[in-house]
């Protein structure tokens, strides 16, 4: 089952409706299970097939910082792990 | 001491096996053989389903298996087995058995896979198995894969087409399989293929899917009742058991006697029958096996499924000690925080008190109080109904009675457990069902109550969405230090009285509470000095009184005394509900009375109404909890439904049918507004007819008439409302109620005296009914407004024939309606709570999962309580500003 990569028809991430993702560093993904007390399976997942993981080139292990609009705090932070797809 | 922490264990996997028949053999305490299960003096008989070996039901007999008896040393009950003729299918399994066949070729047992597709798959399965990924999709493209092949690779033979015929027959291009032959078709695949199809090798054959030997539950499983007549009945699981021995028996006896195959099949289709709906009485495609009173069989499958089942029934819900239930009733004088038990309830529920030297001689004197007589006490004394006493690790139980009561006071040690009755001030859990919000469970202190009813303050009834038309409540009382600490810090009904929904309190005047403020305060209530110290004496009010204004007589003014509940340091200014959102609004000076102002804790204008203490809305109210805090709020909430009810019962109240007349005069207006709403539609009818109607933009023809006809009944409907209204004052009790939000709405009223209305069904008027007409009593394609649901009639004067009809299909929608919602809605909350019960919000903000999986970084994203929060901002910067502009 080969990983297929979709041709990318417009750049997605410039869309209104995709917040903000962006991989981070190492020490950062440090900092971030110490500060949460965490190892990383117990964080969100996000496909490396999925179209937004493809566009800005996160790879499995990786760690994806998205920043969201919110309706209660203006600005919300998210981490998600990448992980292999199922297919 | 420093208490063990619970420890938290993760769940790695589970794993599900068939038993084999040579298990089944091995684990039987016995073979069955007879179907009979007493003999006429009533003992069990051997190899029969109440064989001594299964296990014992009666109290007292020794189990013949393990010598064990039922009660105290618990004999677990024992499984036997039933040998069966002919082998049976298993229809659990079917679906398991249909793709093992259709995988493999029937002569050499083996996949119709070539070794290198084996491989592949092989590996790919072990890859998935290291990375914990679910496999469903690829076993069943595996199982696809097979199906393809017309001749198997190994042996040349040619594959038939495999089909399930449901429930339980199996078909090979077309021809029944039985369930011996698939047995043996089964038996010939290797074990090293097994994986390929889903089976671990390790906890099952495929064969085992055809059943050879049964298993027979013990009698624990399924205990037989004795009836008042003496008459014996029998579980389900047995009488269905019975039935299989039954068959099995002469299917035995047929087969050896070499009966006619067609005999033979018969009765094994039968026996297939039985053993299927011993395991699923509600197998879709053949009748469910039913007792003799026509009632379906409650069969292995029913004890577990759906809301009576174990399941949902007893592992997800369970029945309570010290708990009580009866019907409740209103008592005003109730603080909210309170709630009334009967005597009766309050010396049947206990609370566990361990004795100490700091408490023996109280524990001591309580039990010298126990009385056993019934009748009614002007006081109640709590006493004690057991005591438990540890000696040696063996705990002895004492009821305490009357005649015993000196002597086990005497003997009490300490250490021992005393269960005493209730008392006031102890902390219970109050519920209603449906429990659909926190709310619906709340903490309150006891006051135990002469009579037999729950009573509680009716502030308290919306939360619960209570009435007293006959609503019946639950009651807990909690048993230990820490639930109790819990409860009274985080579920009293103060601790509730601001909503998660909206931050907002959800608990406020009500009713009469808001007719009565209303009455007090509404323009300048002159009240003797006599008058104002009942309503003050009734809020036990210590200051002096208000000072009394001499102005046209010596009198005390209603709003001074509302104001006695007020903190010092409240300021504030709104509109009242009574606001008539006037054109031109006078602010400061409203005409009506409508515009509150309130300056250090002193009413000076303006009447108190639903938006100053109701629920929602309450200003006053909300302002007082978040400045003062839970504990003034529910100090201004008994206050001020104290006040409000003796004010209105000092003022007298009342509403009667001749609040909804109005003068002939009004009458004749209304008559003549509708009189020229119906030629409006006549109107209307007339130019559709003759297609002079111009359509509204995007709307037919027809549309457009209808909306035009809805606009105008409309607005005839809310021209009786105005004229009935303007006959309508604040002299009518009716109107107070609506005006001031106790109660009622001005619709309600000019429905009673004006007009009722357009009737509409799914928002259109009333169209179906007979042939081109809605009755048979209007002509055919009359579109007027009578013949299409207008309601011309008022409440007041009653309905006409046709009227009557419309109005009540009108109001079977919204019946409908309501029925639909709440099952629809219960189902949805339902999966709601069972998806997110064990998600949590941890001490650093982090929404977690049960294993530390994290939902949300930050609960809500803001991390905000919505209870503190001000319409869902943590902080209300308005108030700050104002609050600094004017220097407070
Ligand atoms: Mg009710
Ligand atoms: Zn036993
Ligand atoms: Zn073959
Ligand atoms: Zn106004």
């Amino acid at each position: 089952m080969a990983k297929e990569t979709h041709k990318q028809e417009f750049e997605i991430m410039r869309h209104d409706l995709v917040p903000l993702h962006e991989v981070i560093s190492e020490e950062e993904k440090k900092q971030l299970f110490e500060d949460l007390n965490i190892t990383p399976d117990q964080l969100p997942k996000i496909m490396d097939t999925d179209p937004v993981s493809i566009s800005i080139g996160a790879k499995p292990g990786q760690i994806v910082k998205i920043v969201r609009k919110s309706h209660t705090a203006n600005e919300a932070v998210a981490y998600r792990l990448v992980v292999e797809s199922n297919d | 001491m420093e208490r063990p922490r619970s420890i938290t264990k993760k769940i790695g996997s589970i794993n599900f096996s068939l038993l084999s028949p040579n298990e089944i053999r091995k684990m039987s305490a016995t073979k069955v053989i007879t179907a009979d299960t007493y003999d006429d003096d009533g003992f069990p008989i051997a190899m029969g389903l109440m064989d001594p070996r299964l296990g014992v039901i009666e109290p007292g007999l020794r189990c013949k298996t393990c010598g064990l008896r039922v009660g105290k040393d618990k004999c677990p009950g024992h499984f036997g087995h039933i040998d069966l003729a002919m082998p049976v299918i298993h229809v659990g399994l079917v679906k398991t058995i249909r793709d093992c066949l259709r995988a493999t070729c029937r002569d050499c047992g083996r996949l119709l896979l070539t070794d290198k597709q084996k491989n592949e798959y092989r590996e790919e399965l072990d890859k998935y198995k290291l990375e914990g990924r679910d496999n469903t999709y690829l076993l069943k493209q595996i199982i696809k894969g097979c199906v393809k092949s017309e001749k198997c690779i190994h042996c040349d033979r040619e594959i038939g087409k495999i089909e399930l015929d449901k429930p339980t027959s199996i078909r090979e291009n077309g021809k029944k399989l039985t369930p011996s032959e698939i047995r043996e078709w089964l038996e010939k695949i290797p074990d090293e293929e097994l994986p390929f199809l889903d089976i671990d090798k390790k906890s099952a054959r495929p064969e085992w899917m055809v059943l050879t030997v049964l298993p027979v539950p013990p009698v624990t499983v399924r205990p037989s009742v004795t009836l008042e007549s003496g008459e014996r009945s029998e579980d389900d699981l047995t009488h269905k058991l019975v039935d299989v021995i039954r068959i099995n028996q002469r299917l035995q006896e047929n087969r050896d006697a070499g009966a006619p195959q067609l005999i033979v099949e018969d009765l094994w289709e039968l026996l297939q029958y039985h053993i299927t709906t011993y395991l699923d009485n509600q197998t879709s495609g053949i009748p469910p096996a039913r007792h003799r009173s026509g009632r379906p069989l409650k069969t292995l499958a029913q004890r577990l499924k759906g809301k009576e089942g174990r399941f949902r029934s007893n592992l997800s819900g369970k029945r309570v000690n010290f708990s009580a239930r009866t019907v409740i009733s209103p008592d005003p004088n109730l603080s909210i925080n309170e709630i009334g038990v009967p005597m009766e309830i309050a010396k049947e529920l206990t609370v566990p008190v361990k004795v100490t030297s700091h408490n023996l001689e109280w524990c001591k004197q309580m039990i010298k109080q126990k009385t056993d007589s019934y009748q009614e006490m002007e006081d109640y004394t709590p006493s004690v109904n057991y005591v438990i006493r540890d000696t040696e690790g063996m705990k002895q139980r004492i009821k305490v009675t009357e005649r015993n009561a000196e002597e086990v006071a005497e003997k009490l040690e300490l250490g021992s457990i005393i269960e005493r009755q209730l008392m006031n001030g102890d902390i219970t859990l109050f519920n209603r069902q449906p429990s659909l919000h926190r709310m619906s469970m709340m903490a309150h202190r006891v006051k135990v109550v002469p009579y037999k009813t729950f009573r509680f303050n009716l502030s308290v009834c919306p939360p619960y969405n209570a009435d007293f038309d006959g609503d019946e409540m639950n009651l807990h009382l909690l048993q230990g230090e820490e639930a109790q600490a819990e409860a009274e810090i985080l579920m009293k009904v103060q601790e509730n009285i601001l909503s998660p929904r909206f931050g907002g309190a959800i608990i406020g005047g009500i009713h009469d509470h808001i007719s009565g403020c209303f009455l007090l305060t509404h323009r300048v209530k002159k009240m003797s000095s006599d008058y104002a110290s009942h309503i003050l004496a009734a809020i036990g009010y210590e200051g002096g009184l208000p000072k009394e204004t001499v102005e046209k007589g010596k009198y005390v003014s209603g709003k001074d005394i509302f104001s006695t509940l007020l903190p010092d340091d409240l300021n504030l200014e709104y509109r009242a509900k009574t606001c008539l959102n006037c054109e031109v609004c006078n602010a400061p000076k409203c005409p009506y009375d409508a515009h509150v102002i309130i300056k250090k804790g002193r009413l000076l204008q303006g009447t108190i109404d639903e938006n100053s203490i109701g629920a929602f809305k309450g200003r006053i109210l909300d302002r007082i909890i978040r400045d003062h805090g839970m504990d003034a709020g529910r100090e201004f909430i008994d206050k001020v439904t104290r006040m409000g009810i003796t004010a209105i019962t000092l003022f007298g109240f009342t509403t009667a049918i001749d609040d909804e007349d109005i003068p002939e005069e009004a009458k004749r207006q209304i008559t003549e507004g509708l009189e020229k709403a119906m030629k409006k539609i006549h109107g209307l009818v007339k130019a559709y007819e003759n297609e002079e109607l111009e359509s509204l933009p995007g709307r037919s023809l027809e549309e457009t008439l209808e909306m035009e006809i809805m606009r105008v009944t409309g607005r005839a409907r809310d021209m009786a409302g105005e004229i009935a209204g303007k006959h309508l004052g604040l002299n009518n009790s009716a109107v107070i109620m609506a005006k001031s939000g106790a109660r009622g709405s001005m619709l309600n009223l000019s429905q009673m005296s004006g007009c009722v209305g357009q009737q509409a069904v799914r928002g259109e008027r009333i169209h179906r009914g007979y042939q081109y007409r809605t009755l048979p009593h209007f002509k055919k394609h009359d579109l007027g407004a009578s013949a299409k649901g207008f309601v011309a009639s008022s409440y007041k004067t009653g309905l006409t024939p046709t009227e009557y009809f419309f109005h009540s299909m009108g109001g079977r929608e919204g019946l409908v309606d309501t029925a639909v919602r709440t099952s629809r809605s219960g189902y949805m909350q339902r999966r709601l709570i069972n998806a997110l019960e064990d998600v949590k919000v941890e001490n650093d903000g982090t929404v977690r999962h049960s294993g530390g999986q994290i939902i949300q970084f930050k609960y809500g994203e803001d991390g905000v309580d919505p209870a503190r929060s001000l319409d869902g901002n943590a902080v209300d910067i308005n108030r700050i500003i104002t609050d600094i502009k004017e220097g407070n």
